[in-house]
């Protein structure tokens, strides 16, 4: 497993292509990646900030869950803090299993903890001002059916 | 002494990242209590404790949670991740 809290940009397709070639005897690799949302264009930038340590710490244990309950060849978690602009990526996850069931269960429940139980805060900066993004109810709601 | 951190908004409003606290609080709730009674900031931050988390040396605690042996206490609002 392979855990990032970066502030650099990271590449999409190296990353990916270069996890998928590491599993050996994998038939499945899931990935996913957050996108800055840059609200129709209203969005300036996006500030991300995180608890450098307990961030590390909190990711490496989900994904350690992660793969203490599905049967997974490896997992890979790359999330960015700092200053980041509308449509640049944010995060991604892989996750890589012999038949694709347990990779994408993995991946959605490494998602959903990463939402609301990895220190991070994201602040939108805009024309209007700067705003706190406010967790959403939904998200916390989502951690139930694990 | 302990090392009390602040982040996002609960930074914003204390004024400060990170401060020495020396006290006598036995859990988080009562230094939450302590602190909320020093200045107006301190209310400000901890007004509403339905929008505030707390992690005890990098751990996410409760509010009933001791603070015997803690070294690192922080305050922030619920995490927005992913």
């Amino acid at each position: 497993m392979r855990v990032c809290v970066q502030a650099e940009p990271f590449d999409l397709g190296a990353e990916s292509n270069a996890f998928a070639a590491g599993v050996a005897g994998a038939g499945a690799v899931v990935t996913f990646t957050g996108l800055v949302r840059d609200n129709g264009g209203a969005l300036a930038a996006m500030e991300i900030e995180h608890y450098p340590g307990m961030t590390e710490k909190a990711i490496a244990a989900m994904v350690e869950q992660a793969m203490a309950r599905w049967s997974l060849a490896d997992a890979l978690v790359i999330h960015r803090y700092g200053q980041l602009a509308g449509r640049d990526p944010i995060m991604m996850v892989a996750t890589a299993s012999r038949h694709r069931a347990d990779a994408f269960a993995a991946a959605e429940f490494l998602m959903d903890y990463l939402k609301s139980r990895a220190p991070f805060w994201k602040k939108e900066l805009s024309a209007e001002g700067a705003e706190w993004v406010a967790a959403r109810d939904e998200d916390e709601a989502a951690l139930k059916r694990w | 002494m302990m090392d009390v951190l602040y982040f996002a908004w609960v930074r914003e409003r204390i004024g400060l990242p990170r401060e020495k606290i020396d006290t006598q609080a036995a859990t988080v709730m009562e230094l939450i209590v302590e602190l909320r009674g020093r200045e107006e900031r301190y209310e400000m931050a901890f007004g509403d404790l339905e929008s505030l988390r707390v992690a005890l040396d990098q751990e996410l605690a409760d509010f009933d949670a001791p603070l015997a042996g803690v070294r690192e206490v922080a305050f922030f609002p619920p995490m927005t991740g992913g």
